[in-house]
C-alpha cells in the first residue's frame, strides 16, 4: 500500500464566533469524517493538529501539540486562522495559552504560526476582511489577518474564504485545491483574495427571484413573492455563488428563504452593507440597468 | 497550593481558561476566565434595530438561533407587536429553534463531551465489518492521531467494545446534527446565522413539501435520541456513576422556559411553554421568575467599577484596561444577588416542579432508571441527562407542531418601528437563559444589553467573592491525577460553556461610523 501523504494542519481561533466551524461541520459531501479520518484525496490526508472546537485534549498538552507542529513542520503546515485580530493594548482582547506565567495574546500566536506556514486559509469574513469582529466602533482594534501579516511583514501566501458563516463547500474546495494543485495563481483569485470559482459572479446574477427584478415585481414587504431589492437586499453587490449552490445540503438559502442576501462575504460587512433593510444605492449591472 | 491551568479548554465554544488552585488534591479556588473581548453590544449602537436580529447572532456561532428568536422576541416586544405573531409565525420560530437545539444537544453529548469518557483507540482493536469503525482503524493505524490525540490519559472506564459501539455513534451523530442543520434551513434559510426568524414572525412560508421533508429529518433524528442519545447517556451514568455526586453546583436554578404553546401573551414569562419557567432552590421549591431581581456585578471582571450591580434594562458596561482588578472578560449576573445555574437542568426541573406531563414521566422513569434521587440531578451526569430529556420532549412535541401550520396563511405581520421604546426578549436557549434588552430612540439602537447563559454559568466572582456557578462545581472536587485532571474538564464540560455569547458589552457613548472604501 503506498504510504498516505500527511498535511498538518492547525486551525487558530481569534476574534469569532465559532460560527465557521460549525458551518464546516455541516459539509454534506466531504463530510467532516471525511475531512478528519479518512483520505480526503487519494494519498492525502489532512492531519489537523490544532483545533479546539474538537480536539480531544485540553491546556498545556494541545498549546505542545500546537508549537511541536510549528517547529517539526515549518514551512509544511497549513494554517486555517479564523476570526479577527484585536490589536488593541498589544492584543491582551483575546489570548490563548500562557507563556511564562503571562497570557499569549492571539496576535502573537497568529505572527508566530503565520511566518512558518506553508499557507494560510483566512477562513470567513472576520478572519479575510475584520467582519463583526471589526465592525464600527471596533472597540478591540481588531483587523483582518491578511491586514494583519501585512502591518507585521508577514508573506506567507494567504486565501480568503469569507462568508458570515463561509459555505463549508468553499472551505472543503479550498482544501482540496491546495493538495491538488498547490497554491493558486494570482488569476484564480479576486482583487479580494478570494477564488474566482467560488465568489466569481453576483448573487444576483444568478438569483432565482432575477426574474422578479426584470419584471419590476418587487416585494412590498418581508415574506411576500417578487424581488427583495427594495427591502435591502444586497444579492446586487455581493459575490458567492450561493443562489447555485445552494445551503445545509441544498435545504435553502438566504434568498430562497425571503429573508435577503445580506452581503456576508463582502469585505465591509457589516458596516457597508447596512442598514440590512435599508435599499442598497442603485447600482448599474450588466445588461441590466438601475432599478425603477 | 497546586496549580491546574486549563488554557484553553477545548470542545466549547470559545476562549475559556479555567484555573484550579489544590490542597491534598482537593480544588480550594477555582478561577473561570473568559480570554476574547468583541463588544457586540458596542457595534449594535445607532444601528437600525432590526439588524439586531442579525448582528446578535454573530455573537455565537454554536447557537445563533437562539439569539435570533431572543432578538426578535425583543424587537416584537419594543415594536409592541409580542402579542400579534400569527400563528404560522410562532410555530414556525419553535420548529426553527426546536431543530436548533436538537443539533446542538447531540453535537454537545457526542462531539463535545464524550471524548472525556470514550476512548478512541480501542478501535485499533476493532474486528467487525462497520465500515466506519474500520475507517476509524485505518486512521489510527496510520499513526498520525490529531486531533483526537493529545488528551488526558488515564480513567477511560469502557471495555473495548463498548468504546468502539460509542465511536461509531460519534460518526452517527455527526451526520444525524447535521441533518437537524438541513431540517432548520428548510424554514430558516441557512443556519449559522438564519435570516428567516424576524421581528413580525418569519420570512418563510410552509408549504406541504417542506413540511414533510422537516418531518422526515425530524423522524430520523427522533429515531436517534430515542435508540441512541438516550441509551449512550444511561451507558455513561452507569460505567461512571460516581460523576452524580461530583460538580453539584450553587444550588440554585433559572429557566425562563422555551417553545411558546400559545403567543397571545405579551409577557414571555407569562406565557403557556413547553418548558416552563421559574427559579428551582437545592430543596426544590418552585418559584416564578421576575427579571426585575437580575444585576450584573463586575468587581472581578474588566469593566469599570462605576457600572457594578446595574440592571440589564439600565446596563451600562465600560471597559478597563486595569487589568490588575478582576480576572475574566465575563460580568457576574447574579439573581437577588445570589448565584443561579442556568441550562437544561434549570428547564427540566422548572418544568418537572411545573407539573409538566411529559417531563414528570421521562424524570421519573429516568430517575428511578439511574436508581437516584432528583437532588442527584444537580452533578455532571444530572446535566448531561438534562440535556438528553429536553432533547427527548422536544422531538416528541416537533412532528405535532408541524401539523399544526396552515400553508396559505400569514407567517408575518407588517409593524411600525417606534420612534422611542424599550424591549425585553427572555427565552430558553440550548444553554439557558437568554435574555436580551432593548432601548429605542429617534428610531435607532441607543441601548443594547444581553446576559446570556454562559454569562450566568462561566461568571467570576462577584462583589460579595460569592464564586459563580462554574467555579462552585469545580471547588471542593478531589481530583486523582493532577497531571490528567479528567475530574474537571468533565465538570466544565457538563455546562455546556459558550464563551462568545457570555463576553458582551454596552456603553452609552454614541458610535462613529467607520470609513471603508471597496475596490
Amino acid at each position: 500500500m503506498a504510504k498516505t501523504l500527511e498535511y498538518p494542519v492547525i486551525w487558530l481561533q481569534g476574534a469569532t464566533c465559532t460560527g465557521c466551524p460549525v458551518s464546516v461541520l455541516n459539509s454534506v459531501s466531504p463530510t467532516i469524517k471525511n475531512l478528519l479520518i479518512d483520505e480526503i484525496l487519494p494519498g492525502k490526508h489532512v492531519s489537523l493538529k490544532f483545533q479546539a472546537t474538537v480536539m480531544a485534549g485540553s491546556g498545556e498538552q494541545v498549546i505542545t501539540a500546537m508549537e511541536d507542529t510549528r517547529k517539526q513542520h515549518k514551512g509544511g503546515y497549513i494554517l486555517v486562522a479564523e476570526g479577527a485580530i484585536p490589536t488593541r493594548s498589544n492584543g491582551r482582547y483575546c489570548s490563548l495559552g500562557e507563556r511564562n506565567g503571562a497570557l499569549v495574546p492571539i496576535a502573537d500566536r497568529a505572527a508566530e504560526l503565520g511566518s512558518d506556514a506553508l499557507a494560510v486559509i483566512a477562513l470567513g469574513t472576520c478572519a479575510a476582511y475584520g467582519g463583526i469582529a471589526a465592525a464600527a466602533p471596533n472597540a478591540s482594534q481588531s483587523v483582518s489577518v491578511p491586514e494583519f501579516f501585512r502591518s507585521t511583514g508577514i508573506n506567507t501566501p494567504l486565501i480568503n474564504v469569507p462568508g458570515c458563516p463561509p459555505h463549508p463547500d468553499w472551505f472543503m474546495g479550498t482544501v482540496a485545491s491546495v493538495l491538488l494543485m498547490g497554491l493558486p495563481e494570482s488569476k484564480d483569485l479576486d482583487e479580494f483574495g478570494r477564488l474566482k470559482s467560488f465568489y466569481g459572479s453576483l448573487i444576483h446574477e444568478n438569483c432565482q427571484r432575477r426574474a422578479y427584478y426584470d419584471e419590476k415585481k418587487f416585494a412590498k414587504k418581508l415574506s411576500d413573492e417578487g424581488c427583495l431589492y427594495e427591502l435591502g437586499c444586497k444579492g446586487p453587490v455581493t459575490h458567492a455563488d450561493c443562489p447555485n449552490r445552494l445551503w445545509n445540503g441544498g435545504a435553502n438559502w438566504c434568498v430562497g428563504c425571503g429573508g435577503m442576501c445580506i452581503g456576508c462575504t463582502s469585505p465591509g460587512f457589516p458596516d457597508l452593507v447596512s442598514p440590512i433593510y435599508q435599499k442598497a444605492p442603485d447600482v448599474a449591472l450588466p445588461n441590466i440597468g438601475a432599478s425603477k | 497550593m497546586s496549580r491546574i491551568l486549563l488554557d484553553p479548554v477545548t470542545r466549547i465554544e470559545g476562549h475559556l481558561k479555567v484555573e484550579a488552585y489544590l490542597e491534598n488534591g482537593t480544588v480550594k479556588e477555582a478561577k473561570s476566565t473568559g480570554t476574547l473581548f468583541r463588544g457586540i453590544e458596542l457595534i449594535l449602537h445607532g444601528r437600525d434595530p432590526r439588524d439586531a436580529q442579525h448582528i446578535t447572532q454573530r455573537i455565537c456561532g454554536v447557537c445563533p438561533t437562539s439569539h435570533s428568536i431572543a432578538a426578535t422576541f425583543n424587537l416584537d416586544s419594543a415594536f409592541g407587536i409580542a402579542d400579534r405573531i400569527p400563528d404560522n409565525g410562532r410555530i414556525l420560530r419553535n420548529l426553527i429553534l426546536g431543530a436548533a437545539h436538537l443539533s446542538d444537544h447531540i453535537l454537545h453529548f457526542y462531539h463535545l463531551a464524550a471524548l472525556d469518557y470514550v476512548d478512541v483507540t480501542k478501535v485499533a482493536a476493532y474486528d467487525g465489518k462497520d465500515s466506519a469503525l474500520n475507517t476509524v482503524k485505518a486512521f489510527i493505524e496510520r499513526g498520525e492521531l490529531g486531533p483526537f490525540v493529545p488528551r488526558y490519559e488515564g480513567d477511560y472506564r469502557f471495555p473495548a467494545e463498548i468504546d468502539q459501539e460509542l465511536v461509531g455513534h460519534y460518526v452517527q451523530a455527526l451526520t444525524v446534527r447535521r441533518k437537524g442543520q438541513e431540517m432548520l434551513a428548510i424554514f430558516g434559510g441557512r443556519i449559522p446565522h438564519n435570516p428567516a426568524v424576524v421581528p413580525g414572525g418569519v420570512t418563510e412560508a410552509p408549504t406541504v413539501d417542506k413540511i414533510t421533508s422537516f418531518l422526515w429529518r425530524l423522524n430520523e433524528i427522533k429515531d436517534f435520541i430515542d435508540n441512541v442519545y438516550l441509551p449512550d447517556v444511561f451507558t455513561v451514568a452507569k460505567t461512571y456513576s460516581d460523576y452524580f455526586e461530583i460538580g453539584r453546583g450553587c444550588g440554585n436554578l433559572l429557566s425562563y422556559g422555551n417553545y411558546d404553546l400559545d403567543g397571545t401573551d405579551a409577557d414571555y414569562l407569562g406565557r403557556n411553554r413547553l418548558m416552563k419557567q421559574g427559579t428551582v432552590s437545592a430543596d426544590l421549591r418552585l418559584e416564578p421568575v421576575d427579571p426585575d431581581k437580575i444585576a450584573e456585578y463586575v468587581t472581578n471582571s474588566w469593566y469599570e467599577d462605576s457600572t457594578t450591580g446595574l440592571k440589564p434594562a439600565e446596563g451600562l458596561t465600560v471597559p478597563t484596561e486595569n487589568w490588575g482588578k478582576g480576572y475574566s472578560w465575563v460580568k457576574a449576573p447574579r439573581y437577588e444577588g445570589k448565584v443561579y445555574e442556568v441550562g437544561p437542568l434549570a428547564r427540566v426541573l422548572a418544568s418537572y416542579l411545573s407539573g409538566q406531563p411529559a417531563i414528570k414521566t421521562l424524570v421519573d422513569s429516568a430517575l428511578s432508571a439511574a436508581a437516584i434521587h432528583p437532588q442527584a440531578l444537580f452533578s455532571v451526569l444530572g446535566r448531561h441527562l438534562a440535556r438528553a430529556l429536553c432533547a427527548k420532549v422536544l422531538a416528541d412535541s416537533m412532528g405535532d407542531w408541524l401539523l399544526q401550520l396552515k400553508p396559505g396563511e400569514p407567517v408575518y405581520i407588517p409593524y411600525e418601528i417606534p420612534d422611542e421604546s424599550k424591549g425585553m426578549g427572555l427565552v430558553d436557549g440550548a444553554r439557558g437563559a437568554l435574555g436580551h434588552w432593548i432601548e429605542i430612540k429617534n428610531k435607532r439602537i441607543s441601548r443594547y444589553q444581553c446576559v446570556v447563559p454562559s454569562t450566568w454559568n462561566m461568571s467570576p466572582r462577584d462583589d460579595q467573592g460569592q464564586p459563580g456557578p462554574l467555579e462552585q462545581a469545580l471547588i471542593g472536587t478531589r481530583v486523582k491525577d493532577e497531571a490528567n485532571p479528567f475530574e474537571l474538564v468533565r465538570i466544565v464540560r457538563s455546562f455546556d460553556p459558550c464563551l462568545a455569547c457570555a463576553i458582551h458589552v454596552m456603553t452609552p457613548k454614541g458610535r462613529t461610523l467607520a470609513k471603508f472604501r471597496v475596490g
